[in-house]
């Protein structure tokens, strides 16, 4: 079942120039994607390539320019304001930097359980599953009246995971969560991740540029460039051959094997979106008709999506 | 001194005004000519303060409290600053990782590699603008010639951290000390400046002293990588023998936990690296290690060859 869909959505924003408006930037073009109950999605590119405004739109704390968000099966953005105020405590977020999205002159204790008296909880009950919440996110009990500048980096984002969990939401959006992490902190993350999406039957959206740490959390993986979408497969399927011609850059980019590999040049700037496939540019394999004309997202094999008209 | 030795870094311990307890130290490593040594560890382990030190710089407040740093047959940290300044870009250059904060924003990257070259090697005019765009193109630069023209904020990330290893290289130095010069970079744009350091040390014979955080980065491009925890380094080897059979507790437990494709299960290691002035007396891995015993949190090891060229921090070994 589908929890969460982005239907052709795009996304500009006007960039502001000196004393008149500057030009439009598509940031978000024509972008489709689906979250399915208990699945971690995973959405992998690199910088700028439209990865954080994918995730204000799936959290409805933006609205496409076009295109339909549906969360539950509903048009979002076409409920009544009462309704859409009811579904989101069910939409949760976890960003990069929890030192910039908890506030920091509120106590742990009262950071991860404002999400429960926003919903008129009793204290009691309150207390009961902050409590809880902290033990399985592996917080001691003696955080509960800190701040969070006397946490320590990986202590903040299991504080920013027991606020966006206490609610028991159907979906959490997770930006980067363990890229400003060291490796140690960052495997127990992961690892806590997986434990909490076992136990609450969460879906996750998540996010990172690190096709390793994507790869080892998510069922699924989405590949973006440039605002687009440019395949989509199941994880164990980006080991095999066959691939998106991108994502076998960023495969054949991640050190640490001394390999050969295709010399690719720079991605362009979005104000310089390429005319036809948007990779070609960079594509050891282009033809003149991908310059010409956009490949489509094409279905591959049950599950799997390319945009190329190469493969 | 080992033969072909080039940098050695002696029984280093950096402090701070103010505090009573050391930041850095003691760290000892040595780096042939012609050598890629990579420090790697997790973050506030004391890479950045050490990479600076083999330049004689300290960050204000910091300062050695004992040791040395031979470059050839000089020590660094003996020289009064004036003469340090002239081993600085001439012998030794230095990368960052956010080129944006080491350029100047107001002139063009090619005007500031013309400086280097007028101040470390008297070339001036048309000489110097020659030789900058010489340099521009063995860095891989794309259109070395309009790129003079360009400022730092015109050019994309990697391009500037092209420029910034051209100017690193304006002195002709036979050492570089880059700082993680990557980190701030794409993966796929990653992977072109680090072929670019590889090409370099083949093309020149140049050392580099790189330091990162990663360890995927650090086994692309290392021959021999020291591994720090906590102001010392706990484990060097060869670059293969490191990564294939590790020995120290704590480099085991890290390569363990860092995800490379394919990983099934991440072991997790418990806590956090204890920040400076909360080491343990002992090893100070103890509290965390999963093979310590009793004399673990009474004696502090030391930096034992175990092997030829595979040194290790730890009693048990
Ligand atoms: N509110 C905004 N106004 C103007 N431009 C914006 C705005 N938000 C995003 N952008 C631009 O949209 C592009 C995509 O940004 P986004 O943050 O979504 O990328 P990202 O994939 O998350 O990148 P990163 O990996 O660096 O986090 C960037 O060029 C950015 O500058
Ligand atoms: N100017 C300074 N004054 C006081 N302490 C400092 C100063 N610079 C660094 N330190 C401390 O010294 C220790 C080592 O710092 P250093 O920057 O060398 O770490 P690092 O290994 O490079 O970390 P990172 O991976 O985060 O860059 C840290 O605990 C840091 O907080
Ligand atoms: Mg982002
Ligand atoms: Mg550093």
């Amino acid at each position: 079942m589908t929890v969460l869909e982005l239907r052709e959505v795009s996304k500009s924003y006007r960039l502001r120039g000196f004393l008149r408006q500057g030009p439009e930037l598509q940031v978000l073009a024509g972008v489709s994607l689906s979250l399915r109950r208990h699945e971690i999605l995973g959405l992998v590119g690199e910088s700028g390539c439209g990865k954080s405004t994918l995730a204000r739109l799936a959290l409805a704390l933006e609205k496409p320019d076009q295109g339909e968000f549906l969360f539950l099966g509903q048009p979002y953005w076409r409920l009544p304001r009462r309704e859409r105020r009811n579904l989101r405590p069910r939409l949760q977020a976890v960003f990069q930097d929890p030192a910039a999205s908890l506030n920091p002159r509120m106590r742990i204790g009262d950071l991860i359980s404002e999400p429960l008296r926003l919903q008129g909880v009793s204290r009691e009950e309150t207390r009961d599953r902050t409590l809880k919440m902290m033990e399985m996110v592996g917080l001691p009990e003696e955080a509960l009246s800190r701040f969070p500048h006397q946490l320590s980096g990986g202590q903040r984002q299991r504080v920013a995971l027991a606020r966006a969990l206490i609610t028991h939401p159907e979906v959490v959006v997770l930006d980067e969560p363990t890229s400003a992490l060291d490796v140690s902190v960052q495997a127990q993350i992961l690892n806590l991740l997986l434990d909490l999406q076992h136990r609450f039957g969460v879906s996750y959206i998540f996010i990172s540029h690190d096709l390793p740490v994507v790869l080892y959390l998510a069922h699924r993986v989405a590949v973006m460039y440039l605002g687009e979408i440019v395949e989509m497969a199941p994880a164990a399927d980006l080991e095999k051959p066959g691939l998106h011609p991108y994502t076998e850059l960023l495969l054949a980019s991640i050190p640490g094997e001394r390999k050969k590999r295709p010399v690719a040049g720079e991605p362009p700037s979005l104000l310089r979106r390429p005319y036809g496939c948007v990779f070609h540019p960079r594509c050891p394999e282009a033809r003149p008709l991908c310059q010409r004309e956009k490949p489509p997202l094409r279905r591959v094999s049950r599950e799997h999506f390319i945009a190329c008209h190469r493969r | 001194m080992e033969g072909g030795t080039l940098l050695q870094v002696q029984d280093l311990v950096l402090g701070c005004r103010g505090r009573s307890y050391p930041l850095v130290g003691t760290v000892s490593f040595g780096l042939r000519a012609g050598e890629i040594f990579g420090l790697v560890g997790e973050s506030g382990c004391g890479k950045s303060l050490t990479g600076l030190a083999c330049l004689a710089l300290f960050p204000s407040g910091v300062k050695p409290l004992s040791g040395r740093v031979i470059f050839r047959d000089t020590d660094l940290l003996s020289l009064p600053e004036e003469k340090r300044r002239k081993f600085r870009g001439r012998h030794i250059g230095l990368i960052f990782q956010e080129p944006l904060n080491a350029l100047n924003p107001v002139f063009t990257v090619g005007h500031q590699v013309e400086e280097v070259l007028e101040l470390h090697r008297g070339l001036s005019g048309e000489k110097a603008r020659r030789e900058t765009v010489r340099l521009f193109s063995e860095v891989g630069l794309p259109d070395p010639e309009l790129r003079l023209r360009n400022y730092p904020h015109e050019l994309s990330g990697g391009m500037r951290q092209r420029v910034m290893i051209a100017m690193a290289l304006a002195g002709d130095p036979d050492l570089l000390v880059a700082d993680e010069p990557t980190t701030a970079l794409d993966v796929t744009v990653q992977a072109q400046i680090l072929e670019l350091f590889l090409e370099l040390r083949a093309r020149r014979g140049l050392s580099i002293l790189f330091i990162s955080h990663d360890l995927a980065v650090i086994r692309e491009v290392a021959d021999r990588v020291a591994v720090m925890y906590a102001g010392e380094i706990v484990e060097e080897a060869p670059r293969e023998e490191l990564f294939s059979s590790p020995l120290h507790p704590y480099t085991r437990a890290l390569l363990a936990a860092f995800p490379r494709l394919g990983t099934r299960k991440l072991e997790v290691l418990p806590g956090q690296v204890p920040p400076p002035g909360t080491w343990p007396r002992g090893c100070r891995f103890a509290p965390r290690c999963p093979e310590k015993i009793p004399l673990c949190a009474e004696k502090h090891p030391e930096l034992k060859e175990i092997r030829p060229h595979h040194r290790v921090r730890c009693l048990r070994v």
